[in-house]
């Protein structure tokens, strides 16, 4: 598919506007992305979340394509149940199979990463022809910013305060992108918002595999993370060049690095710019920055050799930490 | 326990044939002939008897349905939702823990009006865990908006798996329809199964032609969207309105498949219950027990009757007490609890059914059967002598019994 900027403007967008999504939510302009690759023969599940709410207040719909929202957990699920029924009603010959009809589901990381993992890693196992993003926006948001387990560890979140007896939270963040390439998922990836030709890339790569594949895709999300609502493509730049969410894909069993910062950024320029961290910029708090830099960096290095990339130089190309910049909350 | 009772056989053009089956694997036959588009369920005790059978029809090329070996009972029902809306015919097998865990998903589907089939075998609830046969699991599930057919035996469980298709799909009902049977006394015995030849089961049937489907992408819709509560009412009340015509639907559905199979079903079964001075109201196999109990009263000398409920959820109010006025005592045989209630769920409507048609006749619960207990022909019998005593002192304290 020709990814160029004027064309794709040109098209019709499969997400209508007047959805209710926050100023500065990624989602909507992600999800209009990924839907001009989809095309209009798209049916699209979602499970509870910023985005199913936000673009289905009955009776109005901001989708131009069939869609379903179910329940929060079963995303997977009935996705599953929709590609069967499919299967069924083509080989019937009740519908005609020539024309290829995409499954897309969209969830958060609440109902991907938590309440939904379960019906994902069934239907991922069973093998189902679908292309499930999460749009991870790293806490429950819709809720209003409850943690999840996609949460970085020292986050301040409704569910991991900040208080004088506990600090955040304490558990660290869970590798959902590895969990489901342990399944054998025949595309895996994981992309960022500011990489909107990477993101389409993907999709058309995924919904070409007969059967499952899956995108996580960090969602930045102003309200929850508590910055101006103008920074939202921006983060997405930040987390990558930190390397707090790598640019990966695993197509087929094969890792392959899709980026690589050529400036690797020290975590403090991530969490310095958000107000959920701002507990962590005090002084008293140094050595849990530290526990997430050395996370960070561990799991990059692991990363780089499962991507096959070359060792990284002895002498670690990043940039001097600058110390704490004045926080936007 | 089937041996008296059974409905007369009127003579067909067709051909039928009569084969020695349990309940769950006549469910499966009559499944296997009602071609769903998808079958996605999860095996639990005593219902995988059921879906072990399909899925041996399915390796073996005799019906072709996309079987999905789904991971739990919550996502068994999801994937029906999913398959429902995008315009296929779907069906789930459950019982008890798998019921109770597919509970929000019952309410999903009966908010978006979605027609798919759940064969139960009842089976109590944990804890602690039981896998023998009371009617927890399917309560739980009774205001869910899904409809509900309770089975006797295996012939009655064979019956509604076909018909339950037919009504779900009616354009008048389009909810999810639960029919069960009694785990491992019907499931698990052996009976004679009348069969409808395949022909006529799928022309009984017809095709599931829904008016709006996910697949449909010339007219793409959205479902399951987020309402406000300005329009809370509005999106609720027609569930009501639906299983007001679902009452019309069963019967009409039953009627037609009496001519068919020449076993009309109604929602109730009355037996002996016109002239009857005293009655007994009951769902499911123990119905069987009571039927051989009547008779032998009615040989002493005594005028007992039996009200069989098939339809509990339409509840056939007026219909049960119109069959009910003028009874002296009545005996409402519970096989599950609400405990904390007043009395418990058949009680409970029975007594409503009387009570909004202006119907005064004393009535008394006698809960049974629970956690599988077998309940003995002596034991009814001791339930109608109790009720002639209340027949002729007035005296129904205290108003719940236990068998």
């Amino acid at each position: 598919m020709e990814l160029n900027l004027r064309e794709l403007s040109g098209q019709p967008d499969m997400l209508a506007p007047g959805h209710s999504l926050c100023p500065g939510c990624v989602e909507s302009v992600v999800v209009r992305q990924i839907l001009h690759v989809a095309g209009p023969n798209t049916v699209v599940v979602s499970a509870t979340g910023c985005l199913s709410v936000s673009t289905s207040p009955y009776p109005f719909t901001a989708w131009r394509v069939p869609w379903i929202h179910n329940l929060f957990a079963n995303a997977g699920a009935t996705v599953a149940g929709i590609e069967a029924a499919y299967k069924s009603l083509v080989r019937s010959g009740r519908i005609d199979g020539d024309k290829k009809v995409n499954f897309l589901v969209f969830g958060g990381d609440g109902g991907t990463y938590d309440i939904g993992l379960q019906s994902l890693s069934g239907a991922l196992e069973r093998g189902h022809r679908f292309l499930y993003v999460c749009l991870n926006n790293e806490a429950y948001m819709n809720t209003g910013i409850q943690r999840s387990s996609a949460t970085l560890p020292g986050t301040w979140t409704t569910t991991s305060h900040v208080g004088s007896v506990l600090p955040g939270k304490v558990e660290p963040r869970k590798d959902l992108t590895a969990i489901v390439a342990a399944h054998g998922t025949p595309f895996v990836a994981q992309a960022s918002p500011h990489l909107w030709k990477d993101v389409m890339r993907k999709v058309e790569t995924a919904l070409d595999k007969d059967g499952p594949s899956f995108i996580n895709l960090l969602a930045p999300c102003p309200r929850g993370w508590r910055t101006g609502p103008e920074l939202g493509i921006q983060l997405g730049r930040i987390a990558v060049e930190t390397c707090i969410w790598p640019i990966y894909e695993i197509n087929d069993g094969v890792w392959k690095l899709n980026v690589r910062p050529r400036e690797k950024k020290p975590v403090s320029e991530w969490l310095e710019i958000q107000g959920r961290f701002a507990h962590l910029l005090k002084p008293e708090r140094r050595s849990e920055v530290d526990r997430i830099q050395n996370m960070v960096d561990r799991a990059w290095d692991e990363l780089l050799a499962r991507c096959n990339v070359a060792e990284p130089p002895a002498e670690r190309k990043t940039a001097p930490d600058r110390g704490p910049k004045p926080v936007a909350v | 326990m089937t041996v008296a009772g059974r409905a007369p056989i009127r003579e067909s053009s067709e051909p039928k044939t009569s084969v020695g089956l349990s309940g769950g694997l006549a469910v499966a036959e009559a499944m296997r002939q009602t071609r769903p588009d998808v079958v996605a369920c999860y095996p639990i005790t005593p219902s995988t008897i059921i879906v072990e059978k399909f899925d041996e029809m399915v390796a073996d090329g005799k019906v072709a349905t996309e079987f999905v070996a789904v991971e739990s009972e919550h996502s068994a029902m999801s994937a029906c939702v999913g398959a429902a809306a995008a315009g296929a015919r779907a069906q789930t097998v459950s019982s008890s823990q798998g019921l109770a865990y597919m509970w929000e998903v019952l309410y999903s589907a009966a908010g978006l009006r979605l027609p798919i089939v759940i064969h139960c075998a009842n089976r109590t609830l944990s804890s602690p865990i039981n896998i023998h046969c009371d009617h927890s699991d399917t309560m739980g599930a009774r205001d869910s908006g899904c409809l509900q057919l309770f089975a006797e035996n295996a012939q009655e469980a064979y019956d509604n798996a076909l018909m339950a298709v037919r009504i779900a799909e009616h354009p008048d009902v389009l909810l999810p329809v639960m029919h069960t049977q009694d785990g491992y006394t019907v499931t698990h015995s052996v009976e004679r199964v009348d069969l409808v030849p395949d022909a006529a089961v799928t022309e009984f049937l017809g095709a599931y032609e829904p008016k709006v489907s996910l697949l449909n992408l010339e007219n793409p819709v959205s479902m399951g969207p987020v309402i406000s509560p300005h329009y809370g009412p509005d999106v609720k009340l027609p569930a009501v309105e639906a299983m007001l015509h679902a009452r019309d639907v069963i019967a009409s559905v039953g009627r037609e498949f009496g001519e068919l199979s020449g076993r009309h079903r109604g929602l109730t079964e009355p037996y002996r219950l016109d002239d009857a001075d005293v009655a007994m109201v009951l769902l499911g196999s123990t119905a069987g027990t009571a039927r051989v109990v009547v008779d032998g009263l009615r040989e002493e000398g005594i005028k007992a009757g039996l009200l069989k409920v098939r339809s509990f959820r339409p509840f056939p109010d007026e219909e049960i007490a119109g069959a009910l006025e003028g009874k002296s005592a009545v005996a409402v045989m519970d096989r599950s609890l609400s405990a904390g209630a007043g009395a418990n769920p058949l009680f409970e409507d029975v007594c409503v059914s009387m009570y909004s048609h202006a119907v005064n006749v004393p009535l008394v619960n006698y809960v049974y059967g629970l956690g599988g207990r077998d309940t003995f022909p002596g034991q009814l019998a001791g339930v109608f002598q109790e009720l002639l005593k209340i027949g002729r002192t007035g005296r129904r304290i205290p108003m719940v019994r236990y068998l």
